[in-house]
């Protein structure tokens, strides 16, 4: 099979993957938190309600699409399609094992964090094509919080850069996540290298993808629906595909960054092993620790989604400028000075 | 290498469409979009040429940034429309010699300038050298640009905040 092809199919499967996730990331969302909440959560459409989300879908189809008279119908029509485009692009450049990904190039880094940072202008879009009070507080509240958030997040991940820098054989691409993966295998997962970038980089993706305690952008008790309050139909549904989108994008993201990716428990012993010489198993193996953590992080974000309370706006901004900054700035300085004393006087 | 072409193609007419729908436009939610279109489609131009940084710090900083302030401020301050000027006026009608006379100029430069008939390959927008760039050769530029940059990020706050003496 040619290499266009093979991409191909990769990117068909990973779209039917990452869609049908996202449909049932709502289903246990509801569970998850049916259960925080000592409530059986929904359980009539199918066993243990397993088809609730085809049902919500049939549902949303249906509905009327209503479209606000004052607003700006077109930028209305094309806000929640930027917002699912932007998502499904950072999957572009994800390992999800030794050799099955879409494309590994040399700024993937880079380009995730690119395709974070515009999602913001669907929110932002519609809340202002809205043409309502409500939504453009939402849509206001996503572009200074992105902003806020994107540059901690950003020096956190200098930090994963320079230390695959220092563990990569010269001359590989550093800035590729496949090497940064790779980097793991050869040291430990950067967790354990770099645990409060870790912190910092968890805490700004839940800022990120406006999840709570996070959501001002939507936030019930004041915005109605936040930048959605316009939104029915299959647009709102679109809108709200692309928040699971980015969640399981950020968990990908924070397992390939800090957990070791694709690599697993016993890494090293396996590949001594003749079943990794096999590109099957190698892969399957690859793959299947992928998708475990990654489902434990999108646990995580509906975990403490349910747990707890939202933060003030002034806090946020607080937060975000005033604490995570200048932590991350000096963690950064911390990280190469004790890679500078590794290279220089341990090796 | 046709695919190549096809992109180029794609790309180029996407950007010209976004600078002429910047100038156009009477919204300026609209021209803003229009920008960040063209902002696009010249990072797909630059993917093809294997500058790959220079592609990526396009989107993240021009798109991605500061083109969310833009739109942040046009719609807290509510900007209507821009008003069509009527009739001839000064303005106009210089704005018009203007470009006119840039178009020559671009024509007559273009003219005696011999295109590579496939783009060779690049090394110089690649993010190592860049920053070998960045870090011997222009070191000193680049400290100083960083000197500015604070100093201008001080200006700001100390304009924007109310001290209370």
């Amino acid at each position: 099979m040619s290499p266009l092809i093979t991409t191909l199919i990769i990117i068909g499967l990973a779209l039917f993957v990452i869609l049908t996730a996202a449909a049932y990331a709502v289903y246990f969302e509801r569970k998850i938190s049916a259960w925080i909440q000592q409530r059986p959560g929904p359980n009539r459409v199918g066993p243990l309600g397993l088809l609730q989300p085809l049902a919500d879908v049939i549902k949303l189809l249906l509905k009327e699409d209503i479209v606000p008279e004052a607003g700006d119908k077109l930028i209305h029509f094309l806000a929640p399609i930027i917002s699912v485009t932007v998502a499904l692009s950072a999957y572009a450049v994800i390992p999800f094992s030794q050799d099955v990904y879409i494309s590994d190039p040399n700024i993937g880094v880079l380009f995730i964090l690119a395709a974070t940072s515009i999602g913001v202008y669907g929110i932002t879009l519609a809340g202002w094509a809205s043409n309502s009070k409500y939504a453009l507080m939402g849509g206001m509240r996503s572009s200074a919080q992105m902003i806020s958030y994107e540059l901690s997040m950003g020096i956190s991940v200098v930090g994963v850069i320079l230390l695959t820098n220092a563990i990569a054989p010269d001359g590989s691409n550093y800035l590729s996540l496949k090497t940064i993966v790779e980097a793991q295998y050869h040291s430990a997962w950067f967790v354990f290298l770099n645990p409060i970038a870790m912190f910092i980089f968890i805490t700004c993706s839940f800022a990120e993808t406006n999840r709570a305690p996070f959501d001002l952008v939507e936030a019930e008790q004041e915005l109605v629906g936040g930048f959605h309050t316009e939104y029915s139909s299959m647009k709102f549904a679109l809108f709200f595909v692309a928040e699971y989108i980015n969640m399981l994008v950020a968990s990908m993201f924070i397992t390939t960054l800090f957990f070791g990716g694709y690599l697993g428990i016993g890494e090293s012993f396996f590949r001594e092993t003749e079943l990794w010489n096999s590109e099957i198993w190698r892969n399957l193996w690859g793959i299947s620790w992928f998708t475990l953590k990654t489902l434990f992080f999108a646990g995580v974000f509906i975990w403490i989604r349910w747990t707890l309370p939202r933060f003030k706006y002034n806090q946020l901004m607080d937060i975000g400028w005033k604490s995570f900054l200048p932590v991350s700035i000096v963690n950064l300085m911390l990280v190469a000075i004790g890679i500078y004393l590794y290279i220089n006087y341990i090796q | 290498m046709a695919l190549q072409t096809a992109l180029f193609w794609i790309f180029s007419i996407l950007g010209i469409a976004g600078g002429i729908g910047l100038v156009i436009n009477r919204n300026p939610v609209y021209s803003a979009l229009s920008l960040i279109l063209n902002f696009f489609s010249l990072a797909g131009l630059y993917l093809s040429l294997q500058a790959e940084f220079l592609a990526v710090i396009q989107v993240l900083v021009y798109a991605g940034a500061i083109m969310v302030l833009f739109l942040f401020v046009i719609m807290l301050l509510n900007l209507s429309d821009e008003p069509r000027v009527e009739g001839f006026d000064i303005a106009r009608g210089a704005s018009f010699l203007l470009a006119i006379g840039f178009v020559a100029e671009m024509l007559i430069i273009l003219k005696d300038v011999v295109l590579p008939s496939s783009p060779e390959k690049f090394t110089y927008g690649k993010v190592e050298s860049i920053g070998n760039l960045l870090m011997t050769n222009y070191l000193f530029p680049f400290e100083v640009i960083s000197v500015v940059l604070v100093a201008s990020l001080i200006g700001a706050i100390v304009i924007a905040k109310k001290f209370n003496y």
